[in-house]
C-alpha cells in the first residue's frame, strides 16, 4: 500500500492527467462538498482569524484592535520566548540522536531471520501508548526522590538528579522519552525502505568479499537515504510542536523548573488559552509556522548533499 | 512494500545471508533483545508499581517486585475518578470522528482521482497546502467556531475538526488512484453512475487503505490531548486523556493510583492494536504519523 503512497504506478497517473476521467462536475463538487465545507470552516478559516488575530490586540471578550506588529516586536523583546525557542530547538535536536538508533535497529531487525514481528510490535509499544499515560510513568521513573533512574544511577555511583524538577536536565529527560515514543514509527518507515533494497546487490557486494559493516555504509546508508531523509524532516516538524510531554511531566503545582522549560507550543497554549491573550498567542503560533517552514527548507537544501536518489 | 514488512521473506533472506551471518545472527538478537528491555521497562516498571502501596511505591531503595501485592490502586483509581464517562467520551468522540473522517475523505478522493471537474486541480492544491500548516494555527479559530455555534463541552466538538484532514484525502486519492480503470469502465458499461460504481466497486477496493486511515484516526483521536483540553473548559464530556493529566493533579505522588490509571486508559488502544497490527503498521508507513 505504501508503495502506492509514495509512487501511484505511471500508468494510472498518465490516466489522471489524460480525458480518461469521468466529465462529471455535478458528482464532483457534490462529492468534495463536505471536505470543501470543513476544510474552509475549520482550517482555512481558523488560519486567517490566527493570522490577522497576531497584529491585534484581543481582550478575553469583546473584539480586537489592530496594532499593527506590535506583538511581534514584543515577541522579540521576551526573554520567555527566546527561551521557548531554544528549549523546542534543544528538543529538536536531542530527537536527531534517536534517528541513527532507529537506523541500526532498523538494520537489525532486518537482518534477523526469525522474531522480528515480536521485536516490531515491542518497538511500537510507545506509539500506541496514550501520551499522557507514558509521561506520568516517565515522570515517576524520573522521580528525584525515589525514581528508577536515580536508583539504577546509585547502583553504578553517578549522583542522582531532579530529572524533571531542575531545567538544567528537563528538556533532556523529556528529549529521551520523545526518542523512546517516536522510534516505532521511525522503525516501520525505515523498514519500508530497506525493504526496496534490492537484494542482489548484497549478494554481488558479499562475492566481492565485502562484511557486513562495509555492507551497511556502502549500500544500506546510500540507498536507504531517501528514507532517513522523510524520517529526519518528520522528526523535526513534529519536535518543534512538542506540547504533551511537557503538560504532563513538568506541570504541578510547585515545579518551578517549568518556566525555564516551557516549549512554543506550550507557550502558544499558555498565552492563548490560559491567558486568552489571542492575538500575542496568534503571534507566536504565526513564528511557530515560520520556523518550521525555514526548518523543512533547509533540511530540502541539504538533501542534495547526502540523500541519494538512484 | 507495507506487506512485504510484516511478512518474513525466508527465501531472498536465505540467499541474502552468507554463512558468516547465518553464524552472527544470534549476536544481532543480543543487541536487539537489550534494545528491547530498554524499550519495555517502563511498561514493566509501571506494572509493578500498581501492585505496591503507596509507602513502598516511594521509598528508596525501591523493592524490585511488591512485598505484599495489592489492587488497591485500582480500587482508588476507580473510586475517585469518572472512569466510564470519560471512557465513554472517548469512545463516542473517537467513533465519530472515524466516521466522520472516512466518509469525507473516501468521497472527495473518489472524486479528486476519478471525476473531472473545473477547479479540480486547484482545490486539491488547497487542500495539500493545509497539510503543511501545523495544527496549533487552527486551535483559535477552531475554538472560537465550536463556541459560537454553542458547541463547546460536548462530543461533536471534540471530533468534529479532526474528521476533515487533507491526510486523509491525499490517501483515499492515492488509494483510487491505484484501482486500475477497467473496473471503472466495466461499471459504467453496466450504465451504474459515479455514485454507485463508488458505493459498490471502488469503496470496497479500498477497503485496506480505508481500514489503515481508520485506525491512524483512531489513535490520534484516542491520544489527543490539546484539543479537549481547549473545548471542555466546563469539565463534564472530558476523553480520558483529559481525566488523566487532571488525575495527576489530584493524587500527586501516590504513584501506584497514577499508574493503574494510566494502564487503564491506555489498555484499550493497545488492545486494538494488538488485533490490528497490520493495519497500524500500514497506516504508519504511509504517512509517518507525526504531529
Amino acid at each position: 500500500m505504501t508503495t502506492d503512497v509514495a509512487s501511484p504506478p505511471t500508468r494510472q497517473r498518465n490516466r489522471s492527467r489524460g480525458g480518461g476521467l469521468l466529465p462529471s462536475p455535478g458528482w464532483g463538487y457534490l462529492m468534495i462538498a463536505p471536505a470543501l465545507i470543513g476544510l474552509v470552516a475549520l482550517y482555512v478559516w481558523p488560519f486567517l482569524t490566527t493570522f490577522g488575530k497576531s497584529f491585534m490586540d484581543v481582550p478575553a471578550f469583546g473584539p480586537g484592535t489592530f496594532t499593527g506588529v506590535d506583538n511581534y516586536t514584543e515577541l522579540l523583546g521576551d526573554e520567555t520566548f527566546w527561551q521557548a525557542l531554544r528549549n523546542s530547538a534543544l528538543y529538536t535536536a536531542i530527537l536527531l540522536l534517536g534517528v541513527p538508533v532507529a537506523i541500526v535497529l532498523a538494520a537489525l531487525i532486518e537482518q534477523v531471520s526469525r522474531g522480528r514481528a515480536v521485536y516490531r510490535v515491542l518497538f511500537f509499544l510507545p506509539v500506541v501508548t496514550l501520551p499522557v499515560a507514558v509521561s506520568m510513568v516517565w515522570r515517576f521513573i524520573y522521580n528525584g526522590d525515589f525514581g528508577l533512574l536515580n536508583y539504577v544511577l546509585s547502583l553504578l555511583g553517578v549522583p542522582g538528579q531532579y530529572w524533571v524538577a531542575d531545567a538544567t536536565f528537563t528538556i533532556y529527560a523529556v528529549g529521551v522519552v520523545g526518542i523512546w515514543m517516536s522510534l516505532g514509527i521511525n522503525l516501520i518507515i525505515l523498514g519500508a525502505g530497506l525493504q526496496s533494497i534490492p537484494r542482489d546487490l548484497y549478494e554481488a557486494s558479499s562475492l566481492d568479499g565485502a562484511g557486513r559493516v562495509r555492507q551497511f555504509f556502502r549500500i544500506t546508508l546510500p540507498l536507504l537515504s531517501p528514507s532517513v531523509f522523510l524520517v529526519t524532516v518528520l522528526t523535526v516538524i513534529s519536535a518543534l510542536q512538542m506540547f504533551d510531554l511537557i503538560f504532563v511531566m513538568l506541570r504541578s503545582v510547585n515545579n518551578t523548573a517549568l518556566a525555564d522549560s516551557k516549549t512554543i507550543v506550550y507557550l502558544f497554549y499558555e498565552k492563548a488559552f490560559v491567558e486568552f491573550d489571542q492575538g500575542y498567542g496568534a503571534a507566536i503560533a504565526i513564528v511557530l509556522l515560520m520556523v518550521i517552514m525555514a526548518a523543512t527548507l533547509v533540511q530540502f537544501r541539504l538533501q542534495r548533499r547526502w540523500v541519494f536518489y538512484d | 512494500m507495507t506487506d512485504q514488512i510484516l511478512r518474513s521473506r525466508p527465501i531472498e533472506r536465505a540467499a541474502a545471508g552468507s554463512k558468516a551471518s547465518r553464524h552472527g545472527e544470534w549476536v544481532i538478537h543480543v543487541v536487539l533483545a537489550v534494545a528491547a528491555v530498554v524499550m519495555v521497562a517502563p511498561f514493566v516498571w509501571q506494572l509493578i508499581t500498581i501492585f505496591k502501596s503507596n509507602r513502598e511505591a516511594s521509598q528508596m531503595p525501591p523493592t524490585l517486585l511488591p512485598e505484599d501485592p495489592t489492587t488497591g490502586a485500582f480500587a482508588t483509581f476507580f473510586g475517585s475518578v469518572p472512569f466510564w464517562a470519560q471512557l465513554t467520551v472517548s469512545v463516542s468522540a473517537l467513533v465519530l470522528r472515524v466516521i466522520g473522517q472516512l466518509a469525507v475523505s473516501a468521497l472527495a478522493g473518489y472524486a479528486f482521482a476519478r471525476l473531472r471537474f473545473p477547479g479540480r486541480r486547484l482545490l486539491f492544491g488547497l487542500f495539500i497546502a493545509m497539510l503543511m500548516v501545523p495544527s496549533q494555527l487552527f486551535l483559535i479559530g477552531q475554538f472560537e467556531i465550536i463556541r459560537d455555534f454553542g458547541m463547546l463541552d460536548t462530543i461533536p466538538a471534540l471530533a468534529i475538526p479532526g474528521m476533515f484532514s487533507a491526510f486523509g484525502i491525499f490517501l483515499m486519492r492515492q488509494a483510487f488512484l491505484s484501482i486500475p480503470a477497467g473496473f471503472e469502465e466495466a461499471a459504467r458499461l453496466d450504465g451504474a453512475g459515479p455514485l454507485r460504481t463508488f458505493w459498490y466497486i471502488m469503496l470496497p477496493m479500498a477497503r485496506p487503505t480505508m481500514a489503515a486511515l481508520a485506525v491512524l484516526t483512531s489513535l490520534y483521536s484516542w491520544n489527543d490531548l490539546l484539543w479537549p483540553l481547549i473545548v471542555t473548559p466546563r469539565g463534564d464530556k472530558r476523553p480520558i486523556t483529559v481525566g488523566l493529566a487532571g488525575l495527576q493533579g489530584q493524587f500527586g505522588t501516590d504513584y501506584p493510583t497514577l499508574m493503574a490509571g494510566a494502564l487503564v486508559a491506555s489498555l484499550p488502544l493497545i488492545v486494538i492494536f494488538l488485533v490490528l497490527q497490520r493495519q497500524f503498521f500500514s497506516g504508519v508507513a504511509s504517512s509517518g504519523l507525526k504531529g
